[in-house]
């Protein structure tokens, strides 16, 4: 079964590769990893999305917790969370007639066109991981060029936060 | 007033009450080095190799309860270290390494002597840290400390960069220090606490399951106190040794793959196991899933990780052992299973630990006459392999921090610069370190270190002429195909002792071996004797790799 686990990490340089190590060390996944600034100063957001049985989920959680620059770890549960991914897709575009196609297919499904080109169209989706997945299916026949995702990031619904 | 980092560092140890440090200098580590020359108020041992230096500082640690510090260059200085860290880390020994670092500038060019220590050692410490700005040194240097002793324990390193090491700030060592990232529970929860009590009150067959957590916690005497009152027998682990008399009528020795063929039986015919301290390493459970499939758990430990990690628990609890044990005892009240103290008289009676006893000097002689004369008053350490075995099954052990023995990693060449930590640790007591004439040449240059110091310790080599524990497993697996285990070109040990300047004496019987002990242990300085043992002596009883913990090898032949 697939888990979303957000972790507040103290913002210490190296604090990335300790969490990544500990998932390697111990034969957990990694399906994605995304990072970047929390509300608080100091503090990093780490969002991994990994695989694994409810035990394996509470050894990664207990042993990510030993980690004395981690200050919390969350599971986020699907049901009773947000989530999106953001992807850039840069498409080939051999005429005028294919870009236009391309053009209404991304307003069809409310992507943005990022930058155009004679021979391509980068564009920008965001949303959960299966709906990216199925624009890009959608966008396969024209020819993908490249593709960069940012892997998920998450919050949970409501008021609540990790953090208090 | 600012001082230099160095004296920053000299101060902090002066603050943890540092007494002894050991260590090697190097370039990268100078500075360091010559502040202790002149300011420090801590002894600094110089040891032959980094890794002597580590384990020396682990021994320490183990004999005293007290954190040990060894300090290495940068480079292979610091990757010398690595062996000694991972030994500490898997048996949860409080260390704190210093290594000397190339000047910031420099860190990540490749630089002479520069490795990434940090990177290396990321999963064999408790924590680490690169020192880049001067004023978190003081602060660093009381975080590692703080970790390394307390929660479960472990080794912490520090790398130094040269120029931090010069650098100068003002000096400020924060008293009250609260660690955010780190804070274990020490108190268990009461509930949880309250059914393990109920547990504990209803099993007909109760056993005690403890580990190296409790020499950790300090939490013998509660542990005595509970048997006192509950009257269920205790099994321990390699770690545990020492955790509970052995001359105790419930004491039931080591389990495990070499542990009591009684001790193996009872835990396997349980109903309730009891965990203390203890993380159900291989070693111990066999195959984990036929593991006691009868019993319910009750786990204590204050690394929240521990608990089911291996086996799921009926009854988990997170907390500081000697807190929790204080609680059980009021919390219980007296019991005294008949039946199955019965049956446990029974096995032990019936299935005790035996060896051939005929004029040849037996290894397990050994240790019972050591255990004679000694009255299991002594600190034993071994290094690894079938002699370490040997000590565990034979040697009486009655305190806790008397047997010290790497556990978790199995590191040959532990033995030597191991005791030499203990014994500056604890001078008052005696000190004996067996080896095997295999890993004692894995460390074998401590001998200076130790004679130099006039460290008094007995040595006693089970010379078998084998990696005997290896060729233990040739001979029962590998169809006896002796690949490389033979130790053949060995120096005769007691002629090397003498050159160093030690007391060294060959032996081969048992007269002659029962007369060298009786001197070395008159005198107060060091001796080693090396014991000439039947080559092909194995370890039993045994279980074989793979197999439940109640089939055992070599057990029950009566
Ligand atoms: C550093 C290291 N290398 C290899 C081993 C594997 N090993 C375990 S026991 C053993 C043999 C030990 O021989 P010796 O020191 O003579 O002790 P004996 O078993 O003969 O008592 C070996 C090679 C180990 N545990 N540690
Ligand atoms: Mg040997």
């Amino acid at each position: 079964m697939k888990h979303t686990i957000a972790i507040l990490v103290k913002d210490h340089p190296g604090v990335l590769a300790r969490v990544a190590s500990l998932f390697n060390r111990r034969r957990f996944n990694i399906d994605s990893i995304a990072a970047g600034h929390s509300e608080k100063k100091g503090i990093t957001r780490i969002t991994i999305v990994t695989e694994g049985d409810d035990n394996i989920l509470e050894q990664i959680t207990k042993q990510l917790n030993k980690l004395v620059d981690v200050i919390r770890v969350r599971d986020l549960p699907k049901e009773a969370s947000v989530e999106r991914e953001l992807a850039l897709i840069k498409v080939s575009t051999k005429s005028t007639d294919q870009r236009t196609e391309i053009m209404q297919l991304v307003d069809t499904f409310r992507g943005h066109i990022v930058d155009i080109d004679k021979q391509a169209l980068t564009i920008e989706v965001t949303g959960t991981e299966d709906k990216i997945n199925a624009k890009l299916k959608l966008l396969e026949s024209f020819g993908i060029l490249e593709i960069s995702r940012t892997g998920k990031i998450a919050l949970a619904r409501g008021a609540q936060r990790i953090l208090n | 007033m600012k001082l230099s980092g160095t004296e920053i560092i000299v101060e902090c140890l002066k603050k943890e009450k540092v007494e002894v440090v050991f260590g090697i200098p190097g370039g990268a580590i100078m500075p360091l080095y010559d502040t202790i020359y002149q300011k420090a108020t801590f002894t600094h041992i110089l040891t032959k190799h980094e890794q002597g230096a580590v384990h020396a500082a682990d021994g320490y640690a183990r004999a005293t309860g007290k954190v040990g510090v060894c300090i290495a260059t940068s480079g292979p200085g610091a990757t010398n270290l690595v062996t000694g860290l991972a030994n500490a880390y898997l048996d949860s020994i409080p260390i704190v390494a210093f290594t000397g670092q190339v000047i910031s500038p420099l860190i990540g060019t490749d630089a002479f002597q520069e490795v990434d220590i940090i990177g290396i050692t990321l999963p064999i410490t408790k924590n680490n840290y690169l020192v880049m700005d001067i004023k978190d040194l003081a602060p660093i240097i009381k975080e590692a400390f703080y970790l390394a002793r307390n929660g479960r324990p472990g080794p912490v390193l520090i790398d130094l960069p040269k120029d931090i090491q010069l650098a100068q700030t003002e000096f400020h060592y924060p008293e009250n220090y609260r660690c955010s990232g780190y804070q274990p529970k020490w108190k268990g929860n009461l509930n949880q606490i309250k059914k393990a009590a109920q547990a504990i009150q209803e099993a007909k067959k109760p056993i005690i399951y403890g580990g190296g957590g409790i020499i950790n916690a300090n939490a013998s005497e509660e542990l005595r106190e509970f048997v006192q009152k509950t009257n269920i027998p205790v099994t321990t682990t390699l770690m545990g040794l020492g955790s509970f008399p052995a001359e105790h009528p419930l004491s039931l020795g080591m389990l495990g793959m070499h542990g009591s063929y009684y001790a193996n039986m009872a835990i396997s015919e349980a109903d309730l196991i009891i965990a203390l301290g203890t993380r159900f390493d291989d070693r111990v459970t066999g195959n984990a899933k036929n593991f006691c499939p009868q019993a319910k758990f009750i786990q204590v430990d204050i690394d929240p990780a521990e608990i089911s990690k291996i086996i799921r628990v009926d009854i988990p609890i997170v907390g500081d052992l000697k807190y929790v044990l204080t609680k059980l005892i009021q919390l219980v009240e007296p019991k005294q299973e008949k039946d199955w103290l019965n049956r446990i008289a029974t096995l032990k009676e019936n299935n005790p630990l035996k060896y051939r006893k005929d004029n040849h000097l037996r290894p397990q002689y050994i240790i019972e006459k050591l255990y004679e004369l000694t009255k299991g008053e002594s600190i034993i350490v071994t290094d690894v392999g079938q002699h370490q075995m040997w000590v565990a099954q034979y040697y009486r052990f009655g305190h806790p921090r008397s047997c010290i023995s790497s556990g978790g990693l199995g590191t040959m060449g532990f033995g030597l610069p191991a005791s030499i930590g203990a014994q500056i640790g604890c001078p008052e007591k005696r000190v004996i370190c067996i080896a095997g004439d295999g890993g004692f040449q894995m460390n074998i240059q401590e001998l200076a270190t130790a004679i130099h110091n006039k460290v008094p310790l007995v040595v006693l080599i089970m010379n078998n002429g084998y990696l005997g524990m290896v060729r233990q497993w040739q001979e029962l697996f590998f169809g006896k195909r002796y690949a490389s285990t033979s130790l053949e070109g060995s120096p005769d040990f007691a002629q090397l002792v003498q050159v160093y300047g030690g007391k060294g004496i060959r032996v081969s019987t048992i007269d002659d071996f029962n007369s060298a002990l009786v001197q070395a242990l008159s005198e107060r300085q060091f001796f080693l004797i090396d014991c000439l043992i039947p080559p092909e002596e194995n370890v039993f009883p045994m279980v074989a790799p793979g197999e439940p913990i109640n089939k055992m090898l070599g057990g029950n032949e009566s």
